[in-house]
Parts: structure tokens; C-alpha cells; sequence
């Protein structure tokens, strides 16, 4: 579970459980037994990962954000609607012209350690984002800043250049304390495995390789949260998690599809356990060298969507938990269009028809001829047992019309180092993970072709490009509305990408837990509110 | 005495060299770069922002530089810090872990002994018989199964059906509020099914060894000539032959001290135990090179020493070495 | 006893053990149903059907199926050539590096034999699952690799077999005698030394093929073992360890093959290591 603080637009590698948002399908039961909400007990999760850092600003992991997301805060955040609200900035102005935004800062706010929370550390923060010294992977929005000032300690502002309409976003950005990093080597500094933050709760110890133990934080400016303990075990295998939840060594964790549909259905798991599930804001696709001859043809792309069954996918992959993927955008959010034009749909006899007009012929062995080469070419994928999957099944149905796709699973690094970035693939299978704004330009605008970007299947389409702009440069929703509207037409039209699917997010955590309320946030923007009454009380 | 001794100290150098070879050599197998799993491709990341990386880890310098730097700077016992974002010092990462490791390993290894001695003494003595084929049939058993599996299904059995023990960690949540021996009795529930499913799993390999061992003392001539003289067969056995059939089992602790470091990647995963198998799986997948070459390193020269002392000691107890050559 | 050959006599020795027998049975069965795999079942290992996912066994699907709904026995069965090949093909690699290196070393001696000899114990510093992991991890985990750094990292202990082997027959009546004839180094070595040094190198054999098989075990729980959709007994085994609780199917049947084979390759194994040994006659 993510609270989702640090809003950065990641590529998930290995989990499917990204940040948890979005509406809840199923109500959890509600436990039998009750009382008034109560100060105690700790909620100890599990993760497969380690945190690598809390420093926010060096980290990319989820292990890490998730901790962090607990100790920190950033100026605003989204709340349980996904709204923008404000966190240490009580509130803000815009200016007129939309190129100045002037926080103002929340008093009486400290740092664990005692001292005020001030602009100081805003304006720390900042600067560190931007040094070329600091390896963090979050400089580029913070670049666009042309003047970033602290006029009083309780007043923060920057000014754009021009309108940039990600800008308010990347302000939920996790503010350090300078009183601590300032002047010293941020790569060094103890607060990497210590920190000291202005969150909900208070940083205790980290016993590497075993857990992270929070404490709640007395004095929180929005009240001291209920559950006293934050544990984070560590346990990097999902089938001994799984088994440590079922045992009570862990109160909550994501489950995946086939606990959720096949094992946790029994009267006993129910009664000690609340299930819940929304789709998670993350996508899966086939991408496709566009470079390649073979794959210029728009309509041999969309013939290959017409081959592959998503519904099946998503039923052997997913368990039927997700949802048909059209467009890069998450369903249900403001810029997401319900129907596109044309989303060529699983279709066979239409994947023969525009293959055969692409000058496909079926040779003898059942393999798609033209020009005397076989339709042939591989998919490569990383270690995540999802879209190994997926690959085997797309690989099937690929078959059935007469294409030979081979997989290639690869460790994480090499994939990306040796083949993403230097675009020797063909055909890939990824995953992007969503923030709520839906700016796309680094991973869709063709001035992101370049080596190691991100548009690396090397879309570019005028019309796109010129949305894209129009999009982040306004802050009128309805008009940038419109062009994500019609960027979904095209894509869709021109299938760089198959669409496969957004998965749910799948969490079960213990019924002694009171107060989660699903939210198309997800279920952790409340931690705070959490907890357990007298009675139920187990730490 | 003294000439070997010198010899055997001057052959750590070579040995340390081709050392830190094969580490070199295996670690720059590798395609990737650690500076993938640092940005972990975040679209909000730059292409000058990769490159900075890269410089800042100093990844751009050609190979044998990278090499004499490395070298270099292990001759100073500075291993460097972790690619890893946390950039703490190599020897940190690997101190904090060793303990663990090493003390579970120890225990191991103990009960290794203690349990595959008895075992296979009692093959040899009962050779052929249904009691040698069956104890055979056991440990290979142990030898034979996944220890992943083997170590799920008593996870579930033991943890969640039966709940009689912990499933994994090393501690269980407010031990350490528990007076000592609670602690102790603690820690001890989270040790049985690892330690016991490892030490299951190497029976097979000392108790043949103990039983061949002790089959080639019973067919010497002394031992036909103590049956001869009517001495006892169990005084026979354990007097006579247990003491010499010993020996060459003992100068099998020096082959387990790899081991004993190494630690295993498989059951330090699967019952989320900090120690060095995890710590390197996980610095292999994130091509973190200074981790994994520091514990590759500090790994075998461990080993080494452990080796050097167990022959010097060997060599003081034997005459033949302790006055001459060979 | 009438036994002629020395062959025979061996097989009588062997005969003895009833659990070696038993073992080189399942071999020899294991062999033929890798073989006649295609004849043995009505299904292709590969083929997916996401609405028959995790079935448990039944007349359709003996052993129940797997997690993209493909038959369990059919990728079993396949699965057996995958393995055998793993272990056969990455033994052969480190027999044949450890004879080499066994035999130069024991024969020249000297400054060979030193620097051999502290390759092996360099070699023997490094604890060989993490050279293999690491090798493999950073390469790519293709059935190729796994097979040649198994190969590569577990030839150590053949050699020094073979080394302490060639050190004794060296000094035998029969090779003086077919140096004193003016044999070359090359005929001393692969028509008199060679063949008896053999035998030890056998049982080692045996044992590094189960060894293997467990080692790719191993590597696919790690996720870099053989990849899918090829299927190994390993990978099977793995993909069954997050259903254990209710589709006990997809573990069981992997596990126990693994479970017998490398049993079975054990068995042999000693039962070779009996029939040779000197001391009973």
C-alpha cells in the first residue's frame, strides 16, 4: 500500500500493486465485534522489496516511497477524491497569467526533531532537486522553475517561464529538512537511514534485512494518528508472505489475483480479514519498434491488436480482476475517454483481412509470408510473473494467425540498458504506472525519441505532439480535456502500442482495522484514521 | 617447519591476484549498468540526468583502469560504497550481515556434525543391511528434495496449519521486551525449521563419507587383529577405529568453510533471513558491482585464511609435514 | 564365481544393492519417456487455455493444470528433457574440464601441477552458487548458460580426483613399463592412465547430474532459471510454490520427479562407488 505522497510517473518493473487508487468494487464486511476508535496496536505490513533510501529526493523504489510517504509531507497532496488539497502549504495562489504559484506555508508545524517547519527547507528542498550534484531521478519538473523564492518563512513561490500545467502536482514532492542537509552531502547523510520528516509518523529504527519500525508522531498537525506502530517486515518471497498473513505475522498486503478469487474465500479468511479491490493506476501493453520495417504498417498493428483476445488475458492473467486497456490514460479519470472510435477489438478474421492487405499471404506452415520473409520477430519482456504470462498467451494467439513470436524474459538492467535504450527490440511488454496528472509528454511527444528516453518506440505524429503541448500548457481543464480526448482516438487509430490491460489493486488487510474507508483514492490516504479498538488490541 | 610455513604464507599473494580476477572477470560479464536500476526508467528523468549518473559513478573509464582503481583501492581495504542508493560503504552492508549468516551457518553445521556421525557409523557397521540401505535412502532424501519446497511445506504445515511455529523472520514482533531466555526461546522457534531444513539437506554428503571411512579403518589389519584377539566389537569400534576414522572427516570442516560464509540465497529468501545470500541475490539483480565483488572478495579471502589455519594446524599435528616436505 | 568380464563382475556387485538397481531403473525410465514424449500425451506443453487455469486432476488432465491452464503431466514429461539435459550436458562440460586439468596435472607435475592446483583452490574460495549466480544473473538466464557455468564452476573436485588417481597409477608397474617401451606422454596417458582413472570419475558423474538438476531447481525459484514457455521440472515447481495450499497439483508432481530423479541418480551413484571399491573383493 502506497499513501501515494511522492507523485512521480514511474515505470513499475516488478509489482503490480502501484499506488492505490481508484473506486473500491467491493465493501468489505464489516467485523462483528466494535468499539470507539482508541490510541494503541500496531499494523504490520509486509514488503518484497527493501528500502533503499529515505531521502525522498535519491529513492525510486516503492519500499522506500512507502516509507517515506509516512515521515514526510509535501506542500500539497491528493485527497480521497484525488483532488489536490493542501498538506504543509495551508493554502495557494495562482496568478492570473498562471506562471506564479505562491504557497502559504502552514504554521506551527515541527520537524521530529523539534524545530519549526519554515520556507527555508522548501527553498532547501528545491534547490537540492535541481543541483546537478544530487542523482535523483525527479529534476526535470523542478527545472521548468524559472524563480523559486522565500519571501517570509511562511510564504514559498516559483514562477514558470510559461504555463506548465504539471506544476502544481509536482509540489507533493516530499520537503526535507534543511536545518539538517544544508551545506552537506546529501549522498551521505545519515538521514538516509534515518529521517526526520514532518509526517504522521516518527522515523524508530531500521534493522536492515528485517523491518522499519514508525512510531506515531504526538504533535501531527492534523491530530496524532490512532495506530501507535507502523511496522514494515521485509520478506522477499510472496508465497511466505502470503503465508505470514494467513499466520498473523502480517496485518495487511496486496494479494494477487488468484488469492483473491481462489484462496481467500473461505468463511475463516473473511472473518479475520476485509478484502478490497480497485483498478490500480497502472497499465500494460505491447509496444512496437516502430523503427522496424515491420512494424510500420499501421495496419499490421492493428491487425496484431485484432489477433490478441484481451478478455482472455485478462481472465488467465488477472482472474477476470482488470479491466480492457484502450489508451494511456486511467478509466474513470477527467482526461480518459469511455469509447474511442475504433479499439479494435479481439477479431481475427479482421486481423487476416487487414494482414492480407498489407501484403501478408499464409504460406504453407501456417506462418505469414511477404516478399519471401515469414512474419517473425521476438518479445521481450522483464522477470514479472504477470506479463511472463501475458507474453505466453499473446505468443498463442499471435500463432493463430499466422505470426511467430518469440520470448525473451530479461533481468530488469539488461533489458533496459541493452535493448530499450538502445532500440534493438521489437516488440516489448511494459507496464507504465500512472500519477493523476495527464501530462504524457515524456513517454508520447517525438522530441522524447532521443536515446534512453522514454518514447522509445519512436511515435511521433505531428498532431500528437502539437496536443501534448496544448495539453500541459493550459490549466483549463475542459480544453485540455479535449486534447487527450482526441490523442486517444489517434493512438488508438494508429496502435503503436497494443493496450492490454489495467490491473486491480487487490489488498486484504486485518479486520481489526476500523475506519478504512475506499475512496477512489484507495484505501491508505487515511492511515491516520485508522484503528483498532481496545479490544481488538493484539501489539 | 619454518620453510613451510613462509610458503604457504607467500602463496596467499597469487592466490589473492586470481582472486580478485575471477571476481573482475565474472562481474564484467555484465551488459547493464547500475545506473538503470538507480533511475529505474522514470520518465521524469532526463537523458542528461542518466549521464550525470554515470559520470558521478564513474562507469565511463575503460576496464582495466576500473580494475587497477579497484585493486588499488582493496590494497587500502577500501571496498568502496554500494551502487545501491543508499551509498553506504560495502564493508557496512556485509558486517551487518555476516553475523546471521555465520552464526546460522555454525549451528548448522554443528548439528550437521553431531547428526551425520552417529548416522554414518551406524551404516558402516550394519553394511548391507536393510538399516544401511534405509539411513542411504534417508539422507539422500534430504540430499534429493528442493529445499524451497521442502521448506514451504513445512512453512505451511508447521506455521499456518498446525501454528506451532514462526514462518519467517528471526524475531517476532516485541521480543525484545521478553526477558532474556524468552528471547532466547524466541529466536530459537524461528531457527528450527531453517536450520533443521538446511541441516536435513546435508546429511548425505558427511554421513557416506563417515561411513566409507569408517569402513576402510574396519578392513585394516589392526582392527581384524583386535576382532582376532576377542576385544569387543563396540569397544572395537569405538576405541579403535572411530578414533582414526575421525581424522579425514575432520579435514572436511576445512571444504564446509565456503559454505559457512556463503549462506544460502534460497532459505534466507524464503524465511526472510538478512544474511549474505540475500544481500548478494539482491546486489546481482541490481548490478550492484562494488557489493557483489566486495563479498565475492572478502568472501574467498575468508575462506582462504580459514583454509591456511586448518592446514597449518594440520601440519603442527602431523609430523611428517611438521619436519620436512611432503 | 563364473563371472568373465570385468564388466560382469561389476554388474554383479552392483546387482547387490537393491535401491541402486531401483535407481538406475527410473533412469532408464526416465530416459525412454523423454524420448517417446511426444507419444505419452495428447497435449502440446505450451498450449494455453486461460479458462481451464489451475483445474485440478481429473480423466481430461491426470496431474491437473497449470496457471495458464496447460497439462501439468504433458509439461512434466517434456519438462523430464529439459532436465536430463541440464544435468547431462553441464556434467559433461565439468568432467571434461576436470580430466583435463586431473590428468595434465597429475602426469607433469611441478610447476603444472602448482599452478593447476591453485586454480582449483582458488576456484574453491568462491562458494559456487554465487559464481553461478552471478554469472547468470548478469548474463541471461538461457539453458545454454545454465548449462556451460555449471559446467564451468563444479569441475573442481573431478579434477583433484582424477590428479590423486594419476599420481598413484604413475608410479604402477604397468606405466614404467610402457614408458620403458618408449611410449608417448599422450599413449601413456589415454591408453594406461585414462581408463583407470575413470572409474572414480564415474561416481562423481552420477552425483553432479542430480546436482544439476537441483541446481536449476534452484535458479528457476530465483526466477533465472530455464525460461518459459519451455518447461523444466524447476520452473514447474516454482510456479506451483504460490498455490501449495489449493493446487497442490502443481508442485506435488514437479517435486516428487525431481525428488525420485535425484534420488535415483544418488543410489546409482553409490552403488557404483560399492561395486568398485577394492576393498570388498
Amino acid at each position: 500500500m502506497t499513501l501515494g505522497r511522492r507523485l512521480a510517473l514511474v515505470l513499475f518493473a516488478f509489482l503490480a500493486f502501484g499506488c492505490a487508487q481508484g473506486t473500491p468494487e467491493q465493501k468489505p464486511r464489516a467485523a462483528a465485534k466494535g468499539g470507539p476508535p482508541a490510541y494503541g496496536d500496531a499494523l504490520v505490513t509486509g514488503s518484497i522489496g527493501e528500502p533503499s533510501n529515505l531521502i525522498p529526493v535519491l529513492s525510486t523504489d516503492s519500499a522506500s516511497s512507502d516509507i517515506s510517504g509516512l515521515v514526510y509531507n509535501g506542500l500539497v497532496r491528493y485527497d480521497k477524491d484525488l483532488k489536490l488539497e493542501g498538506d504543509l502549504a495551508q493554502s495557494w495562489d495562482v496568478s492570473r497569467d498562471g506562471l506564479t504559484i505562491t504557497f502559504h506555508l502552514r504554521h506551527g508545524v515541527k520537524w521530529h526533531d523539534g524545530e519549526p517547519f519554515t520556507s527555508r527547507d522548501v527553498l532547501y528542498t528545491y534547490k537540492v532537486l535541481v543541483d546537478p550534484k544530487t542523482p535523483t531521478a525527479y529534476s526535470d519538473a523542478y527545472k521548468q522553475v524559472k524563480t523559486a523564492e522565500a519571501p517570509d518563512p511562511y510564504t514559498f513561490r516559483v514562477t514558470y517561464p510559461k504555463p506548465f500545467a504539471p506544476a502544481l502536482e509536482s509540489w507533493g514532492m516530499n520537503i526535507l529538512p534543511a536545518h539538517l542537509l544544508e551545506g552537506k552531502d546529501i549522498t551521505k547523510s545519515p538521514l538516509i537511514r534515518h529521517p526526520v520528516g514532518t509526517g504522521p509518523y516518527i522515523f524508530k529504527e531500521w534493522i536492515t534485512g528485517q523491518k522499519v519500525t514508525l512510531e506515531s508522531n504526538p504533535d501531527y498537525w492534523e491530530g496524532r494518528p490512532y495506530i501507535s506502530k507502523y511496522v514494515y517486515r521485509i520478506i522477499p518471497d510472496a508465497s511466505t508472505m502470503y503465508m505470514e498473513l494467513k499466520s498473523g505475522g502480517i496485518d495487511e498486503m496486496p494479494l494477487s489475483p488468484v488469492q483473491y478469487q481462489r484462496q481467500t474465500n473461505t468463511p475463516e479468511f473473511l472473518s479475520r480479514f476485509n478484502k478490497y479491490r480497485y483498478p490500480a493506476s497502472a497499465y500494460t501493453y505491447l509496444g512496437y519498434n516502430l523503427r522496424l520495417p515491420l512494424f510500420q504498417d499501421k495496419r499490421v498493428r492493428q491487425a496484431m491488436t485484432c489477433a490478441i483476445n484481451k478478455e482472455e488475458i485478462i481472465q488467465g492473467v488477472l482472474f477476470g480482476m482488470g479491466q480492457i486497456a484502450h489508451g494511456p490514460f486511467k478509466p474513470g479519470s477527467w482526461a480518459y475517454k469511455p469509447k474511442v472510435n475504433d479499439d479494435f477489438g479481439y477479431d481475427p478474421a479482421r486481423a487476416l483481412a487487414l494482414l492480407k492487405e498489407a501484403g501478408w499471404v499464409m504460406g504453407k506452415d501456417g506462418i505469414l509470408v511477404k516478399d519471401g520473409k515469414q512474419f517473425a520477430f521476438t518479445i521481450m519482456l522483464n522477470q514479472n510473473d504477470q506479463r511472463v504470462k501475458t507474453a505466453q498467451i499473446v505468443q498463442q494467439r499471435l500463432r493463430k494467425v499466422g505470426i511467430v513470436a518469440k520470448i525473451r524474459v530479461m533481468e530488469w538492467a539488461s533489458f533496459i540498458t541493452n535493448f530499450i535504450d538502445t532500440g534493438k527490440f521489437e516488440c516489448v511488454i511494459l507496464g507504465w504506472t500512472l500519477g493523476q496528472d495527464p501530462d504524457i509528454y515524456d513517454v508520447w511527444h517525438s522530441s522524447k525519441t532521443g536515446p534512453k528516453e522514454l518514447n522509445f518506440i519512436h511515435f511521433k505524429n505531428a498532431e500528437v505532439d502539437r496536443l501534448i503541448e496544448e495539453g500541459r500548457e493550459t490549466f483549463d481543464i475542459e480544453k485540455r480535456k479535449a486534447c487527450y480526448w482526441r490523442i486517444q482516438d489517434i493512438l488508438a487509430e494508429e496502435q503503436p502500442y497494443t493496450f492490454l490491460y489495467v490491473p486491480d489493486a487487490l489488498p486484504a488487510v486485518s479486520s481489526r482495522f476500523h475506519g478504512i474507508v475506499p475512496a477512489p483514492a484507495g484505501i491508505g490516504y487515511n492511515l491516520i484514521k485508522w484503528y483498532v479498538p481496545k479490544a481488538e488490541q493484539v501489539y | 617447519m619454518g620453510r613451510y610455513l613462509i610458503k604457504r604464507l607467500l602463496m596467499i599473494f597469487p592466490m589473492l591476484i586470481g582472486i580478485s580476477l575471477i571476481t573482475f572477470v565474472v562481474i564484467h560479464l555484465a551488459p547493464g549498468e547500475p545506473v538503470e536500476m538507480q533511475v529505474s526508467m522514470s520518465p521524469k528523468i532526463s537523458a542528461a540526468t542518466r549521464e550525470k549518473l554515470r559520470e558521478y559513478y564513474g562507469l565511463n573509464k575503460p576496464l582495466h583502469v576500473q580494475y587497477g582503481i579497484w585493486v588499488s583501492h582493496l590494497a587500502r581495504l577500501d571496498f568502496g560504497r554500494s551502487f545501491g542508493s543508499d551509498h553506504r560503504p560495502v564493508t557496512e552492508k556485509i558486517a551487518e550481515r555476516i553475523p546471521v549468516t555465520l552464526s546460522l551457518n555454525v549451528i548448522a553445521l554443528i548439528l550437521e556434525f553431531c547428526l551425520a556421525i552417529p548416522i554414518g557409523i551406524l551404516a558402516a557397521t550394519h553394511r548391507d543391511t536393510l538399516v544401511d540401505r534405509s539411513i542411504s535412502v534417508f539422507v539422500f532424501l534430504g540430499f534429493a528434495v528442493p529445499t524451497f519446497w521442502l521448506a514451504l511445506l513445512c512453512m505451511y504445515l508447521f506455521g499456518v496449519k498446525l501454528n506451532w511455529l514462526p514462518i519467517s523472520g528471526l524475531h517476532s514482533m516485541g521480543s525484545d521486551k521478553l526477558p532474556f531466555f524468552g528471547w532466547l526461546w524466541d529466536l530459537a522457534k524461528h531457527l528450527i525449521l531453517p536450520v533443521g531444513i538446511a541441516t536435513f539437506g546435508s546429511l548425505a554428503g558427511l554421513s557416506r563419507y563417515m561411513r566409507s571411512s569408517m569402513l576402510e579403518v574396519l578392513s585394516q589389519d589392526y582392527i581384524t587383529t583386535a576382532r582376532a584377539k576377542g576385544v569387543k566389537e563396540r569397544l572395537v569400534i569405538y576405541k579403535h577405529a572411530l578414533k582414526n576414522a575421525m581424522l579425514p572427516v575432520i579435514t572436511l570442516l576445512g571444504f564446509s568453510l565456503p559454505g559457512l560464509i556463503g549462506g544460502s540465497v534460497i532459505f534466507e529468501t524464503i524465511f526472510a533471513i538478512p544474511g549474505m545470500g540475500q544481500l548478494f541475490y539482491q546486489g546481482v539483480m541490481a548490478r550492484d558491482y562494488p557489493l557483489v565483488m566486495g563479498i565475492l572478495i572478502i568472501g574467498a579471502f575468508l575462506t582462504l585464511l580459514g583454509n591456511l589455519l586448518a592446514d597449518l594446524s594440520y601440519a603442527f599435528a602431523d609430523p611428517r609435514i611438521r619436519h620436512g616436505r611432503e | 564365481m563364473r563371472s568373465s568380464t570385468p564388466f560382469m563382475q561389476f554388474w554383479m556387485r552392483f546387482k547387490e544393492n537393491r535401491f541402486s538397481v531401483a535407481g538406475l531403473a527410473v533412469i532408464a525410465v526416465l530416459f525412454l519417456i523423454s524420448f517417446a514424449a511426444p507419444l505419452l500425451t495428447q497435449y502440446r506443453p505450451e498450449t494455453i487455455n486461460a479458462w481451464h487455469v489451475l483445474l485440478p486432476p481429473s480423466s481430461a488432465h491426470w496431474f491437473g493444470t497449470d496457471e495458464l491452464g496447460r497439462d501439468v503431466l504433458t509439461r512434466i514429461i517434456y519438462g523430464a528433457r529439459v532436465s536430463l539435459k541440464v544435468g547431462f550436458v553441464a556434467v559433461g562440460i565439468s568432467v571434461a574440464i576436470g580430466v583435463v586439468v586431473g590428468l595434465l596435472s597429475g602426469f607433469y607435475g611441478g610447476w603444472t601441477d602448482s599452478i593447476l592446483m591453485r586454480l582449483v583452490d582458488i576456484m574453491l574460495c568462491f562458494p559456487t552458487f554465487f559464481l553461478i549466480l552471478a554469472v547468470i544473473a548478469m548474463l541471461e538466464p538461457s539453458i545454454n548458460y545454465i548449462m556451460m557455468i555449471i559446467g564451468l564452476t563444479s569441475w573442481t573436485g573431478v579434477a583433484r580426483l582424477v590428479r590423486a588417481e594419476v599420481l598413484s597409477l604413475k608410479s604402477r608397474d604397468f606405466v614404467l613399463a610402457a614408458r620403458v617401451l618408449g611410449a608417448s606422454d599422450a599413449r601413456i596417458i589415454f591408453r594406461h592412465i585414462l581408463p583407470n582413472a575413470l572409474s572414480p570419475v564415474l561416481v562423481s558423474a552420477t552425483l553432479g547430474v542430480a546436482g544439476a538438476i537441483l541446481t536449476e531447481s534452484a535458479l528457476s525459484f530465483l526466477g533465472i532459471g530455464v525460461q518459459p514457455p519451455t518447461p523444466s521440472w524447476g520452473n514447474i515447481l516454482t510456479s506451483g510454490k504460490d498455490y501449495i495450499e489449493f493446487a497442490w497439483w502443481l508442485s506435488l508432481y514437479p517435486g516428487l520427479a525431481i525428488l525420485v530423479t535425484v534420488l535415483s541418480y544418488n543410489l546409482v551413484g553409490e552403488g557404483i562407488r560399492d561395486a568398485l571399491d577394492p576393498r570388498r573383493r
